[in-house]
């Protein structure tokens, strides 16, 4: 499983990997969100944390595919299958890898994105505290879409549309907390409910998600 | 030890394409599987190395005895030749990949990335990887695509070591693998006959 982890990892690294796709893509929409919206800086401040939470839900989006395709299509998958690793075992390192290779460097970035956007300094703690909670939740569920989506050529689209739904309970807690967080209200509530969110789908998914898989592959 | 498949019918899309196949793989000893085109090797393959469930019939072997090559062989382009059978290795719970290499003359490319390799030397590679996973059963199929005269012969020495060492194989292929002690077994002996729809429903799915 070790072994599975690294060699994802390493190939995250490694040219064509993807590494830095998603925090690329996050810096791009919080760049450019200020030219679209005017440089008005309270209403940034106010807008602040949505568009932090939806940059970090579709930077993730856009990596998906690749979590199954790539080693579908030159048969790793196959051979992984009859290796001695459990499925559920696969799909979770494989979920746990996208997320330290998308998640967590938009956590570790996004201090100096939300001073892009100029968040109020009393948003940050709960930013990156709902961060942490929700992207966890974001890679497991892409797992499970991705496994869905394993076998189509071009599937992105499918998995967008099947992927999206799910995520938008997380999305809403997760800005939920950073919005309360903002203004100074108790977020106490939002954020047992994504970390509920978040545990449920590592409990439950990577059940599904293996399931999924073994049928695609037939 | 060994590999016992009895009455074993597959199906592809829907369709059954052999039915009753039924063979027994001892150690030591291997099977070639032939057949034209489009008979179903492939998906026999797939079924006795548990890929895909077959709609009848026992495909007995030991737990975590068998294991799969297929047409492709699941190597990372942008790792080297080294690291792609060390992670084999490590996925198998085995750590020496120096027996692989060797067998299939790979010392020269070991620190090369495995996408600039050409396709008979990702084919070695890929054949080396059985060597790595320390399983006894081979279930290969077409392992020989690609492959230069020389490179068939260092594969046929391959096999021939691993029966030596108790272990067995089943390999699909079109061509003469050099390896006359393999009993031959024909794909086309067991095809299905076309099954007349005995669910109503299923012509309108």
């Amino acid at each position: 499983m070790i072994a599975l982890l690294t060699r994802d990892l390493r190939l995250a690294m490694r040219a064509g990997g993807g590494f830095g796709l998603g925090l690329a893509f996050f810096l791009i929409v919080v760049t450019l969100v200020p030219f679209g919206v005017g440089p008005q800086s309270e209403l940034l401040a106010r807008i602040a944390a949505g568009i932090l939470w939806l940059g970090a839900l579709l930077s993730c989006l856009l990596s998906l595919d690749r979590i199954f395709a790539l080693d579908w299509e030159d048969g790793s998958l196959d051979l992984l299958a009859t290796a001695p690793l459990p499925m559920e075992a696969i799909v979770t390192i494989k979920a746990l890898a996208h997320w330290l290779t998308t998640g967590l460097p938009l956590i570790l970035a996004a201090p100096l994105f939300a001073l892009l956007l100029s968040l109020p300094e009393a948003g940050y703690k709960p930013l990156i505290l709902s961060l942490f909670l929700g992207t966890p939740a974001l890679s497991v569920i892409g797992t499970f879409g991705a496994a869905l989506t394993v076998g189509l050529k071009r599937g992105g689209l499918l998995l967008s549309l099947l992927v999206l739904p799910l995520y938008v309970p997380t999305l809403i807690f997760g800005a939920e907390m950073a919005r309360r967080g903002v203004e100074g209200l108790d977020f106490t509530t939002p954020l047992l409910m994504l970390a509920g969110i978040t545990c449920g789908t590592i409990a439950l998914l990577p059940f599904a998600s293996a399931a999924v898989l073994k049928v695609n592959l037939r | 030890m060994g590999l016992n498949v009895s009455d074993l019918t597959i199906a592809r899309g829907g369709i059954k394409v052999l039915e009753g196949v039924s063979f027994t793989l001892h150690a030591g000893s291997a099977i070639v599987l032939r057949g034209p085109n489009g008979i179903g090797k492939t998906t026999l393959l797939r079924t006795v190395a548990g890929l895909q469930p077959p709609i009848d019939g026992r495909v007995e072997a030991d737990p975590d005895s068998l294991v799969y090559s297929g047409h492709a062989d699941g190597i990372k382009a942008t790792l080297t030749v080294s690291e792609n059978l060390t992670f084999w290795a490590q996925v198998f719970g085995e750590a020496d990949i120096s027996n692989a290499i060797k067998a299939f003359q790979l010392e020269r490319l070991a620190s090369r990335p495995a996408g600039a390799l050409s396709a008979g030397q990702k084919r070695r590679l890929g054949l080396a990887r059985l060597l790595v996973t320390g399983r006894p059963i081979w279930v290969l199929d077409e392992p020989t695509v690609s492959l230069d005269v020389e490179a068939v012969g260092m594969f046929a020495n391959a096999v021939r070591a691993h029966l030596a060492r108790g272990g067995a194989a089943l390999i699909a292929t079109h061509i003469d693998l050099g390896l006359p002690e393999a009993e031959v077994l024909d794909a086309g002996q067991f095809r299905a006959r076309a099954a007349a729809l005995d669910d109503f429903d299923e012509a309108f799915l």
